[in-house]
């Protein structure tokens, strides 16, 4: 609640708090608030400039309505972006616990075999493991997952090591609490802050990976509405319709963009002040 | 020191061989026969079985591991599925190409980033420094495969300054050094340096406000240095951590530039990609990861290395 308290003296935070809404409210409510269906086509009125009548944001290459596809299409976007982020922050903070906890060989071996996945520019890991897999949503929350595990369990691992050497958790091991119940009660408590801080951080990035990968036909199929997708399909509109066609990006930049500066709120807001 | 840069070099072996074992291994969780790339569904068992006997897949994995690496330590990664062409051949060609376009916007990334950064940091809290805050959010912020395609809608649809696509003229892939093929490198470079720009500026930024506070600094000025030499021992202060970020920065352009290069059909690792995932190309998806992931381990080393020259403290640790 403290955190909650202190965002909300911050203008920028508070900003991109009420944009995120924005966005996530029209996602969540686009059966209700979209003035058109979205897969609902017409050759007759394709590539429609923004202001054409009754199509506000004008029509895509197959005369779809803009305004209703990209609050649709942010459900995919949104989702695709978050999961990925989720899953890794909970598969993650186990691994980094009991990682960090247990320390030694069982440390050594784990925080070895992540740092070849560290080695890989996340790009590059999320596009080749998704490409392995094949196209799909769910392999490319996979890819996802795994370009994000290696990092959350990093932050997890070197907070649970510190925390770990504290007097208190010693005391509680005397008093014959047992493994799980110390890392469940005392260490977990301390180490999800800083990775919860760090997790934030990490949305916008997935969010932009996640569209790319539709983007390169990876992720989400046709004739599904998602951001990412909708870019790649309206890029060979750009010499038609220009403003239209790069409508969806715009959707991406400032959805990550609010993501980021919530984030950055966030990490401001759980540093304690002296 | 000489400890320090043998220890590191030694912790690189392991890591190196798991990445080598995982571009190896990525393609084989794939569901499905690689051979249903070239052979036709209704192949007769015989063709279907020297097939597979020319592209060593009818031995086990762990030998057929070792086979793929002991060749390609000799430089030979395998004929391509798709082309039948030597993988080594098209993967250099590419990672040259990408590497022109990586550099370029690495050099351009660090450089702006560097002066709003050093600016930002010195003036903190000024209109300046918020401009640099600005920045470095768009520039994490940014879908750069958008940007791609907003900065082509202005520079080449409506304004027609610059070429869309491509690496030269008449959809060459042969990169020369002169203006004509230049002026194709400008959007793409544009585009991705943004990322760089964006974590640079956030670094030194904070690097030059953080120094600034020191007390050696204001030693330093109670001396009565000039603030240019004060600059001098700010700068070499925030070099290595500096020379750590950008270093990486290649890297991860390297890798991440596949997204751009499709936006711009830029003919390098991110094109090579492409085609090895929607062909089920093996081989060809194999040696392009093996030597982009290589090249970020090496990088990786090369930037730890370089450290120590330009902080001795970190040798000694």
């Amino acid at each position: 609640m403290l955190l909650l308290r202190r965002l909300g003296r911050n203008p920028v935070a508070l900003f991109a708090a009420a944009l995120l809404a924005l966005v996530v409210g029209a996602a969540l409510f686009a059966p209700w608030l979209a003035p058109a269906d979205p897969y609902k086509a017409s050759m007759l009125r394709r590539l429609a400039p923004i202001g054409t009548a009754g199509f506000l944001l004008g029509t895509d290459e197959l005369g779809r309505d803009m305004v209703s596809r990209l609050m649709y299409g942010g459900r995919l976007s949104l989702l695709m972006g978050a999961l990925p982020v989720l899953f890794a922050f909970v598969i993650g903070t186990a691994i980094g616990l009991v990682a960090g906890y247990v320390g030694g060989f069982v440390n050594s071996a784990v925080m070895r075999v992540l740092d070849v996945f560290y080695a890989f520019p996340s790009v590059l890991l999320a596009v080749a493991v998704s490409g392995a897999l094949g196209p799909g949503m769910s392999n490319s929350l996979i890819a996802l997952t795994l370009v994000f595990v290696p990092q959350v369990v990093r932050v997890a691992e070197s907070v649970t090591t510190q925390v770990r050497r504290l007097d208190y958790v010693d005391a509680a091991r005397m008093s014959g609490a047992g493994t799980a119940s110390i890392l469940r009660v005392h260490v977990l408590g301390n180490v999800i802050g800083p990775v919860f801080v760090y997790a934030t951080g990490l949305v916008s990035v997935s969010m932009i990976l996640a569209s790319g990968l539709s983007f390169l036909g990876l992720g989400v199929k046709p004739p599904e509405p998602e951001w990412g997708l909708m870019l790649n399909t309206l890029r060979s509109a750009i010499y038609i319709n220009p403003w239209v066609a790069a409508l969806p990006g715009a959707m991406i930049f400032v959805t990550s963009m609010a993501f980021n500066l919530l984030a950055d709120g966030v990490r401001s807001a759980m540093e304690i002040r002296r | 020191m000489l400890g320090y840069l043998i220890r590191r070099l030694l912790y690189a072996v392991p890591t190196a061989l798991g990445v080598t074992l995982v571009s190896f291994l990525l393609v084989y969780v794939a569901p499905g026969d690689p051979l249903n790339a070239i052979a036709p569904a209704d192949a007769p068992a015989d063709v279907i079985e020297s097939l597979k006997a020319t592209y060593g897949l009818d031995r086990p994995m762990p030998v057929r591991y070792g086979l793929w690496l002991a060749r390609a330590l000799h430089g030979d990664l395998g004929v391509s599925i798709a082309s039948g062409r030597a993988v080594s051949g098209e993967v250099f060609g590419a990672v040259g190409n990408t590497l022109i376009l990586a550099a370029a916007a690495t050099i351009a990334g660090v450089t702006f980033g560097c002066v709003l950064g050093a600016f930002a940091g010195y003036r903190a809290g000024s209109l300046l420094d918020r401009l640099a805050s600005a920045v470095s959010v768009v520039g994490v912020s940014v879908p750069h495969y958008w940007l791609g395609l907003v900065l082509t809608i202005v520079f080449s649809v409506r304004l027609g300054w610059l070429p869309a696509m491509g690496a030269g003229p008449g959809g060459s892939g042969e990169w020369q050094w002169n203006m004509e093929h230049l002026r194709y490198l400008l959007l793409p470079a544009a585009t991705l340096c943004v990322i760089p720009m964006g974590i640079i500026t956030r670094t030194v930024r904070a690097l030059v406000a953080e120094t600034l506070q020191q007390e050696f600094v204001i030693a330093l000025r109670a001396r009565g240095l000039a603030s240019s030499a004060v600059f001098r021992h700010v700068a070499r202060n925030a070099a290595p951590t500096v020379l750590a970020v950008s270093g990486l920065q290649i890297g991860y352009l390297m890798g991440g530039s596949i997204l751009v290069e499709t936006v711009f059909a830029w003919p390098g690792t991110g094109f090579l990609l492409n085609t090895a995932i929607f062909q089920r190309d093996i081989p060809l998806l194999q040696g392009t990861l093996l030597v982009l992931c290589l090249f970020f381990v090496v990088l990786n080393l090369a930037v730890d290395m370089l450290q120590p020259l330009l902080d001795p403290r970190m040798g000694r640790a």
